[in-house]
């Protein structure tokens, strides 16, 4: 609690102590407005300042004026107490506000406490403490266990476990060692590393993510206007509703004849202006989001807005990129088939033919080899472009390639029915059968795509710039329903714009890609994710939702966060308005008193908030 | 041209009042006030001096609502 919070909370306890020891005075008449006006003016004064200086400003349809007004007309009407009581009850819920806000508003930023408070610089051989801010490019620093890395770098000496989990909710920890790059925000758990700076901090992932962050419930979803909107017509029309309930029927009874009963009608109308304050809709529903949005950042899941956490929660219709998304975009020997030697021979054959090579079919190949790679064995290697390798391996002629280049050698092939890429072999003139290379599915992504179904997905889709065959294998294998291959990146965009027309209004596209050629799809979708975005500005930059891993699991995940949040801000409003008109109607009809009033105001209020706080919890999703 | 400020406000509503009331400042293109973060938005108007607007855009927060600070 803070200055402000504590003298609000004496002056309730004081106010409080004050209005039931004069209700238990037997006192009347202007005794009791004396004494009761003590605890009124220590509990309103600021209300009725506010009110008087709003009237002042023409700013006159606030809660400070409605409080105002109610309380002054209790008073009038020689309900004492009761006008006391609501003031206070006001107060009451203002605090209880501002202390849940603040409260959430600490809890959120803690959670997102990823901010580096310093950097530790190497001089004359003393370790000193800078403002990280203030550290060059290319400087070094000092890295001790754990500390959190500031900047982006490369470690040049020493090795270390980090622990990302700040950064991409993965509790796993991440191996570095001296060359690796490493990114701000992760936390040196073992080993002391110096650590090369590449980029200045206010470029450093941390400070982007931290931008990111912090500016995201700055775009308003639709949920938030409505509510603005609401609250700007609403309150002024409660008022004038109010004033009509106070004189018309009086009015109309006396053209009957009947007494007018001022009194009755004007304490139906104070009760209407108690009930109506708008504040349980206008806090809880920003707070909802900004919840949502802290609880999914805390799992990896950065969402740049309230409105992208609304869209998400209505998409229906997945859209992925394969490689690099579904697959994991490194290749690796997947098979050798037709060979007519031992297997690990023939990769041997083909690793060193290929050693000379820097494409990626050739660094899977070396992997598979596993060894050193003597290149003392290797002679005469040549490269026939679009075809593949010739060279000598300890003298033997040994080709790989493509079935072109079995072709332009002469050699009888055999056809290879696996989908990937397929090396063939020919050693010492006569074939000697194939490899298989092909791209690996993620360890998660067969489950991610029917979490996506749970998560109530109607249509996942995949496009691929890859072979028809390969594409189809890995639809199947995932259980994705509908695939496009073969597409060049402006195909794809076509495609997801055909998509978009075949849906309905309310359903949502979201397209997910690895951001790194894909930013033109990422931006015509409805909702554009990213993910594998540790360290890639291009990605952040592109895309409206950003997943810091690349676990695929993680698509279903944002998805039911935003669900989840979304149906909190949906409940707030119901909830929030249909309270305030039930009790409306029942104080026009004068079977609400002031006190059901009190309720309908702060009560609902604090219900709001405590359920709004529900969003930041999203780790069992 | 895009500055933030820190700002303090108590209610969500105030902060509401705030943003529009910032929005109606000469000079101001548009303005967001962020009540969870507390903190204003202000994009300005081609050739407007930040400092010159912002005084009157926290002239006119005061007017919406007494209890309100931006920090300058």
């Amino acid at each position: 609690m803070n200055k402000k919070q504590k003298k609000v909370l004496i002056r309730i306890i004081a106010a409080a102590v004050l209005m039931i020891l004069f209700s238990l005075l037997p006192i009347e008449g202007y005794l009791a407005f004396g004494l009761f006006m003590i605890p009124y003016l220590i509990i309103g004064y600021d209300i009725l300042k506010k009110a008087v200086k709003g009237i002042l400003n023409r700013q006159v349809f606030d809660e400070n004026f409605l409080m105002a007004v109610a309380t002054v007309g209790a008073i009038i009407l020689g309900d004492y107490k009761e006008g006391v009581a609501v003031m206070l009850f006001y107060q009451i819920g203002e605090l209880f506000q501002g202390y849940a806000v603040g409260k959430s508003r600490k809890n959120i930023s803690e959670l997102m406490d990823i901010r580096p408070d310093y950097a530790n610089v190497e001089k004359d051989g003393k370790l000193e403490k800078v403002d990280p801010d203030e550290v060059e490019t290319g400087s070094v620093i000092v890295v001790m266990p754990g500390e959190k890395i500031p900047i982006d770098g490369t470690i040049i000496e020493g090795n270390t476990t980090l622990n990302t989990s700040a950064l991409t909710g993965e509790s796993l920890p991440r191996e570095a060692k001296e060359g690796d790059d490493v990114i701000s925000g992760c936390i040196n758990m073992t080993g002391v590393l110096k650590i090369r700076t590449t980029r200045e901090f206010g470029e450093s992932t941390v400070s982007k993510i931290l931008e990111l962050v912090e500016n995201s419930s700055s775009r308003k979803s639709r949920s938030e206007n409505f509510i603005s909107r609401f609250a700007r017509v609403y309150t002024p029309a409660v008022c004038y509703g109010a004033a009509a309930l106070a004189i018309l029927p009086p009015v109309v009874r006396i053209f009957m004849g009947i007494t007018p009963q001022w009194g009755e009608w004007i304490y139906r109308a104070l009760t209407f202006l108690v009930i109506s304050c708008p504040c349980a809709l206008v806090i809880s529903i920003p707070l909802s989001f900004f919840a949502g949005i802290g609880g999914a950042s805390r799992e990896g899941v950065l969402v740049k807005g309230s409105n992208y956490l609304e869209t998400l929660s209505q998409t229906r219709y997945v859209v992925f990129d394969k490689t690099g998304t579904m697959t994991q975009g490194v290749f690796e020997v997947s098979g050798v088939y037709h060979n007519q030697m031992p297997e690990d021979k023939l990769i041997e054959y083909a690793a060193y033919a290929e050693s000379f090579s820097s494409h990626p079919i050739s660094k899977s190949l070396k992997n598979a080899y596993g060894k050193e790679i003597d290149r003392t064995r290797v002679t005469d290697a040549e490269e026939i472009s679009g075809k593949g390798v010739v060279a000598r391996v300890d003298g033997v002629p040994v080709a790989a390639g493509n079935h072109k280049l079995m072709e332009e050698l002469g050699l009888g092939w055999k056809e290879c029915d696996q989908a990937g890429t397929v090396v063939h072999m020919a050693v010492d003139g006569s074939y000697a059968g194939c490899i298989l290379i092909s791209d690996l599915l993620k360890p998660h992504a067969k489950e991610a795509i029917s979490e996506l179904k749970k998560a109530g997905v109607k249509k996942s889709v995949m496009l691929t710039g890859d072979a028809k065959k390969v594409a189809d294998q890995v639809a199947e294998e995932l259980g994705i329903h509908e695939v496009y291959s073969e597409l060049l990146p402006a195909d794809k965009v076509n495609k997801v714009e055909e998509l978009l027309s075949q849906k309905s209004d309310k359903e949502r596209l979201a397209f997910v890609g690895d951001g790194i050629n894909d930013a033109p799809v990422l931006s015509r979708a409805d909702i554009g994710i990213a993910m594998g975005a540790l360290g890639s500005d291009a990605a952040i930059e592109a895309a409206d939702v950003v997943l810091m891993d690349d676990d695929p699991l993680k698509i279903a995940k944002a998805i039911k966060i935003s669900r989840k949040c979304v149906r909190i801000v949906y409940e707030n409003i119901y909830f929030a308005i249909g309270i305030k008109i039930i009790c409306l109607v029942l104080g026009a009809l004068g079977i609400a008193n002031m006190w059901l009033a009190i309720f309908a105001d702060v009560g609902v209020m604090v219900i709001a908030v405590l359920n709004a706080i529900r969003a930041l919890f999203v780790k069992k999703l | 041209m895009k500055k933030t400020y820190k700002i303090d406000v108590d209610c969500a509503n105030c902060a509401n009042k705030m943003e529009k009331a910032a929005n109606h400042t000469a000079g101001v293109k548009s303005a967001t006030v962020n009540f969870m973060t507390l903190k204003m938005i202000v994009e300005f108007e081609e050739g407007q001096d930040p400092k010159t607007v912002m005084q009157e855009v926290l002239k006119n927060c005061k007017k919406v609502e007494d209890d309100c600070e931006i920090f300058l």
